[in-house]
């Protein structure tokens, strides 16, 4: 593919609001999780929560789409100058000439689980204020930012589980080069609800600690909530030496299992392999892989297992969920951005939580720096999904 | 500056799957469409088709069942090996049995889901059945843009296809929830669609189309019943174009797809 300019981004996780917290948590390993508290949830488990996201308040005109999931999509977006970084493409290109591709597994349906219990008594009904199409429809968080921001271009949400936020780049990237549009603001917003906390649960994939990646004591995932989001353009001309681009992806399903991997990482090696060609790069120019490392035993193993058959044990990598939590939908944008910010400031960040990993990578136990040209980011979800991104300096 | 294309993106249509009320598949529907015969409109009917293993068979939720049986009646109708496949998979909702059930069980004082029910309640369930289904290993996109997810699939469909210069399978499948949903997205039945569409044209195709954003408003369909059945489930927004291929009638065709926008798709037999 053609590389794609990277001309903003930002995330917010439980480690903090913007780029800033969580690239001083990546610097010292640090970790956002702490024991489940959230809700009236009681489950032995660990949860990366964003602090403040329901105090967030949604324009008046904007309120049918009030729920934890946009009100966290609306946190994310102010971050980092990136709502003015919007603004000014659409006034460059005009309005109409920028897509909207975001990526969710779970929307809104926090606020349907709740409306569950005030169901009327004698009919069963859900009551008034309950709002389907502003909360509960996958396409809630697409159409409540692309009208935060007035946009009028093409818009979807891409749901296929955890690799969600990860294919709306390759999605955006194809919608730029059919020329159908000039930029694409893409991204994940993911939030806690009850549906995951008790679904992953009862797959017994969650673990009772804080999880550990790729640790040959990994029990499980802790799940977290994230918004991410990028700005993605034609590259210019003459591109800044410091630029951040979009090099490749590559997608792939496992035609396997509907919750479990292929067990020789069958269609997570494609996925690499289909992003390595996309960018027409070879496995040595990758100088940082993150890894999608959700600390359950069965992804970490063939994960482990693809990318030392591509790779060997010659690229330093790590997954960041210990950090971060697994953020799902959110996941594949929240790692895009520690990607770019392993780019320009040289990190290889520590997979925080992980002590002794499994033989055979380079897995990184602290945080190194060093110049780092290109990064590959893996996403994996349910139902065999798969997606790899790179993103780099120019060549 | 890269490159870009100068024309709206384009694909020819090889074969149609169809499934819905009163509508058994793509020739009963194009006779209907193209005004031979009449419409009577009878319950949708689901089967889980035989070519998933039977673990997976019994697990099959409805959506599931409509997108496979949709997505293998074109592959068949092409004589195509869909394990070769990438695959557009687009709706409005996940299945709405599967929802209602988990919420319901979250709403109680026993919150133990079932791990298959978890495991159907993602909005990729239909794209992992028919990998599994299939063998396909290629890109399934999975999307979603409310009662325009047709017209956003077929745009991301069409678009794969002038761009990476490969066949892609369109699958776009709604099914109805029960009740209190229902009440809250009044989805009637179950309807999918599914195009398979190839980069190339020759004798084979059915049809060329390219797509493109427009103010316009959407076509209806001239019969009342028909119409209330586009504007019902949100896959059948698709009705106007297959109207146009049951009748081999070139022209514009303008489907709904979002609030600013609709799809405006230049068909040519």
């Amino acid at each position: 593919m053609h590389p794609l300019l990277i001309s903003s981004y930002t995330a917010t996780t439980c480690l903090g609001r913007g780029r800033e917290p969580l690239r001083e948590a990546l610097l010292a390993g640090a970790s956002g999780l702490k024991p489940c508290d959230f809700e009236t949830v009681v489950l032995p488990t660990w949860i990366g929560e964003v602090a403040g996201t329901d105090e967030e308040k949604l324009p008046a005109a904007l309120a049918r789409f009030d729920c934890r999931n946009n009100r966290l999509a609306q946190l994310g977006l102010v971050q980092d100058g990136f709502a003015d970084a919007v603004r000014a493409a659409a006034a460059r290109y005009g309005n109409d000439r920028i897509g909207v591709f975001l990526g969710t597994s779970t929307s809104g349906i926090l606020e349907t689980e709740l409306a569950y219990r005030r169901r009327d008594p004698q009919t069963g009904a859900l009551p008034q204020d309950f709002d389907y199409a502003g909360s509960h429809n996958t396409f809630s968080v697409g159409a409540f930012v692309q009208a935060w921001f007035g946009l009028k271009g093409p818009a979807v949400v891409v749901s296929s589980a955890c690799s969600s936020s990860a294919k709306v780049f390759a999605a955006a990237a194809r919608m730029m080069a059919a020329g159908l549009i000039d930029a694409a603001l893409v991204g994940g917003v993911d939030s806690l609800c009850l549906t995951t906390l008790y679904g992953f649960n009862s797959l017994e994939l969650t673990s009772s600690h804080a999880c550990r990646p790729f640790d040959r004591a990994r029990d499980g995932i802790s799940i977290g909530e994230a918004a991410a989001f990028a700005l993605l353009e034609r590259t210019p001309d003459a591109l800044p030496p410091d630029a951040i681009l979009l090099l490749g992806s590559g997608e792939s399903s496992d035609a396997y299992h509907m919750s479990s991997p292929h067990p020789e990482g069958r269609g997570a090696r494609h996925a690499m392999a289909a992003a390595l060609a996309s960018a027409g790069l070879a496995p040595q120019d990758i100088d940082y892989i993150n890894l999608h490392g959700t600390a359950t035993p069965s992804n970490d193993a063939a994960e482990g297992r693809a990318v030392t058959d591509l790779f060997g044990n010659a690229a330093p990598c790590s997954s960041t969920k210990g950090a971060t939590g697994h953020t799902l939908g959110a996941a594949g944008g929240v790692e895009a951005v520690i990607a770019a910010l392993a780019i320009r400031d040289g990190i290889l960040p520590a997979g925080a939580g992980t002590n002794d990993p499994e033989p055979g990578l380079d897995y990184v136990l602290a945080t190194r720096r060093r110049s780092v040209r290109r990064v590959l980011s893996n996403s994996f979800g349910f139902g065999g999904t798969n997606c790899s991104l790179i993103l780099g300096r120019a060549a | 500056m890269n490159p870009t294309m100068a024309t709206p993106p384009s694909a020819s249509i090889r074969s149609i799957g169809v499934l819905g009320p009163g509508l058994a598949d793509w020739p009963a529907c194009a006779a209907i469409l193209s005004g031979e015969t009449a419409w009577a409109p009878a319950k949708t009917v689901l089967a889980a088709p035989d070519l998933l293993p039977p673990a997976e068979r019994r697990r099959a939720v409805r959506v599931v069942k409509l997108a496979l049986t949709v997505g293998l009646e074109a592959t068949r109708a092409a004589g195509v090996d869909p394990a070769e496949l990438a695959t557009v998979f687009s709706s409005s909702g996940g299945d709405g049995v599967n929802c209602h059930q988990i919420c319901e069980t979250l709403a109680s004082d026993d919150r133990q889901i079932s791990p298959t029910r978890f495991h159907n309640s993602v909005h990729n369930a239909a794209a992992g059945y028919w990998s599994i289904a299939t063998g396909a290993t290629a890109s399934a996109a999975v999307l979603c843009a409310y009662d325009g997810s047709f017209a956003a699939g077929l745009l991301e469909a069409i678009t794969q296809v002038a761009v990476d210069r490969a066949p892609c399978l369109l699958i776009a499948y709604d099914a109805d929830y029960p009740e209190p949903l229902r009440a809250k997205r009044p989805v009637p039945d179950a309807f999918g669609v599914a195009l398979l569409l190839t980069p190339e044209t020759d004798g084979r195709a059915i049809g060329r189309i390219s797509a493109q954003l427009t103010d316009g408003s959407a076509d209806s369909l001239a019969d009342p019943a028909l119409d209330e059945l586009r504007r019902a489930i949100p896959a059948a927004r698709s009705l106007p174009l297959l109207a146009a291929i049951a009748r081999d009638r070139s022209g514009r065709v303008v489907l709904d797809y979002l609030d600013h926008a609709r799809l405006a798709v230049d068909f040519c037999a």
